[in-house]
């Protein structure tokens, strides 16, 4: 039986619906020597501003039970040194490739829109949730009201499929995302990481250099994927889960929760083929239950379905 | 190029308290490795710990497609490392990272303290091949935790040094390598150990006017370039800059980098 794998992010069409997430994956071509892009759903690039950016001090990372604790600090080289130099290089690939953007007020956000509104780019993903840097960021995304400014400029600036990238670092997702969605995004992508820290008690000092950072991996799963079934309640438009993945099964948990797509991200690290073994699981398990198309999952985990 | 493969396990040994020695075959590895180059290795099938270990390249046997790492016990990582026997695999990414050049008719001088060693002998091993000179300088903190002096004694002039002075020279490697620079007959140093160790040495190369190589070490995510989180400060013309230590480095420049304070 061939499955349908193809699926549609708010016109975002993907081949499959396995994505990488931001931050986690360069622009793709650090993966090269043990996968083939192409099999991708898609690439979402490293997050991008409008002027380069150093990144925080070290120390940037440390391991915590199954999770990293990361504050990288969105280091990249700008907008324009990526339309110039990286995206040129991407184009020969047939995977879509989704970019990833950060301002410092929403304005920045509409013109890093407009630049990037260039053949090469599938869609936006705008990141109003990033837990590393001082503007920008988390502060966006913690208020629905400065989520559907930012969203609405967006929108204004482009034609791509525009994707809001909720931070779980909040009361009430649901208003978020429900904000988001009336602002007009296509999509939404859930969840960044968790603030989190960690402190050496032989220095009795934090351990990042920024003192918080980000937590992702295995520890973050049940409540990414909590997040994932409650955003599927408040929202239509599709849904990218993420937070953990570093299983098929796992990303079927989230795609029975609500997601349409997944993105893998701090799995890549362990084990970079890690995307194909998941893409191919996916496929397996739908073959072995009969499902003709991975969409009809999607949501199938609540009894009282309404989407 | 960089791949991810299984390494069988030939030997693997305690050589020290808590110091280990790993023989791995992993052909495809050895056959494109190059000195002062790593591997990641997945230490455990669990998610304790998470994340892939960096380990220096201690021998690269192109001819038996061997490779061997040498690790101390420290975190979850090299602790379930112990458990490893001979004949089970690892999963292995590499060769990772940029490695030591080596300049024509260069006449090097060695520098590792502790662990640091490791890079430095398929180093000594490459320069004896090509058939150039070299003494090396191996600093450790005591007699019993002296390991794999013999692999290097049998390539060249050793050094040896202990902070009690239960072998070798008392103290750290830094009096010998002022002495033996001040011979005038060496013209780079390649170093690996503590970043105090390391600090150190490139004030005395900047001293001496020599070049000198470093090789640093990272808490490390991917190893391969894509996560930034290994990075260290390094001097570029437009100002400090954050390089990645897993492919701008592990081996750098001493010149280009920003030493901590203190």
């Amino acid at each position: 039986m061939k499955v349908k794998m193809e699926v549609d992010i708010g016109g975002l069409k993907l081949q499959n619906p396995v994505l990488t997430a931001s931050g986690t994956f360069g622009s793709g071509q650090e993966y090269l020597p043990f996968i083939d892009l192409n099999r991708l759903g898609g690439v979402v690039v490293k997050g991008l501003t409008l002027l380069p950016k150093a990144g925080n001090p070290p120390p940037r990372l440390i391991e915590t039970p199954s999770g990293l604790l990361n504050a990288i600090g969105l280091q990249n080289p700008g907008v324009d040194y990526f339309i110039e130099n990286i995206l040129p290089e991407l184009t020969s690939y047939q995977t879509k490739f989704i970019v990833n953007i950060s301002g410092n007020t929403p304005e920045e956000y509409g013109v890093l829109a407009q630049k990037l509104s260039v053949p090469g780019v599938a869609a936006l993903e705008v990141n109003i949730s990033c837990p590393n840097v001082k503007a920008g960021g988390l502060v966006f995304g913690t208020d629905p009201d400065l989520v559907a400014e930012v969203i609405s400029v967006v929108k204004g600036h482009t034609n791509l499929p525009v994707i809001a990238k909720l931070s779980p670092n909040v009361t009430d997702i649901q208003e978020i995302a429900r904000a988001a969605e009336e602002a007009g995004a296509d999509a939404i992508s859930l969840i960044n990481t968790l603030l989190g820290m960690a402190i050496d008690v032989e220095t009795r000092k934090p351990v990042l250099g920024n003192i918080v950072g980000g937590l992702s991996g295995p520890a973050i799963k049940p409540i990414a994927l909590r997040m994932v079934w409650q955003v599927a309640q408040a929202v239509k438009i599709p849904i990218i889960g993420m937070g953990g993945i570093v299983s098929a099964q796992d990303a079927l948990e989230f795609i029975l929760a609500g997601a349409n797509a997944i993105a893998i991200g701090t799995g890549n690290f362990i084990n970079p083929r890690v995307t194909m073994e998941v893409i191919a699981g996916l496929e397996e398990y739908c073959q072995k239950t009969k499902t003709e198309d991975i969409s009809h999952l999607v949501g199938l985990a609540n009894p009282l379905k309404m989407r | 190029m960089k791949l991810q493969t299984l390494g069988q396990v030939i030997r693997h040994e305690e050589l020290s308290s808590k110091v280990y020695y790993l023989v791995l075959k992993a052909p495809q590895i050895a056959k494109q490795a190059t000195p002062g180059q790593f591997v990641q290795v997945k230490c455990s099938d669990t998610y304790q710990p998470l994340l892939r270990k960096p380990f220096s390249l201690h021998e690269i046997d192109k001819v038996d497609g061997r490779i061997s790492l040498l690790y101390e016990v420290k975190g979850q990582g090299t602790k379930s490392l112990t458990k490893v026997r001979v004949d089970d695999y690892l999963d292995l990414i590499g060769p990772l990272g940029s490695g030591f050049s080596l300049p024509p008719r260069c006449r090097a001088i060695l520098v590792g303290g502790g662990m640091g060693i490791a890079p430095l002998l398929p180093l000594a091993e490459k320069l004896k091949e090509q058939g150039q000179e070299f003494a090396a300088i191996l600093g450790f903190n005591e007699v019993q935790k002296v390991y794999r002096l013999e692999a290097f004694q049998k390539l060249g002039q050793v050094i040896v040094t202990t902070l009690d002075g239960s072998l070798g020279e008392k103290g750290l490697v830094t009096q010998p390598l002022e002495r033996e620079l001040g011979s005038e007959k060496y013209n780079i140093i390649y170093a690996c150990g503590p970043e105090a160790m390391l600090k150190n040495v490139s004030a005395i190369a900047d001293s001496f006017g020599v070049e000198c190589q470093v090789s640093l070490e990272a808490y490390m995510a991917c190893g391969f370039g894509a996560c930034l989180g290994c990075v260290c400060q390094t001097k570029e013309l437009t100002g400090p800059t954050y390089s990645r230590v897993c492919t701008d480095g592990p081996v750098f420049n001493s010149r280009e980098v920003i030493w901590h304070e203190g």
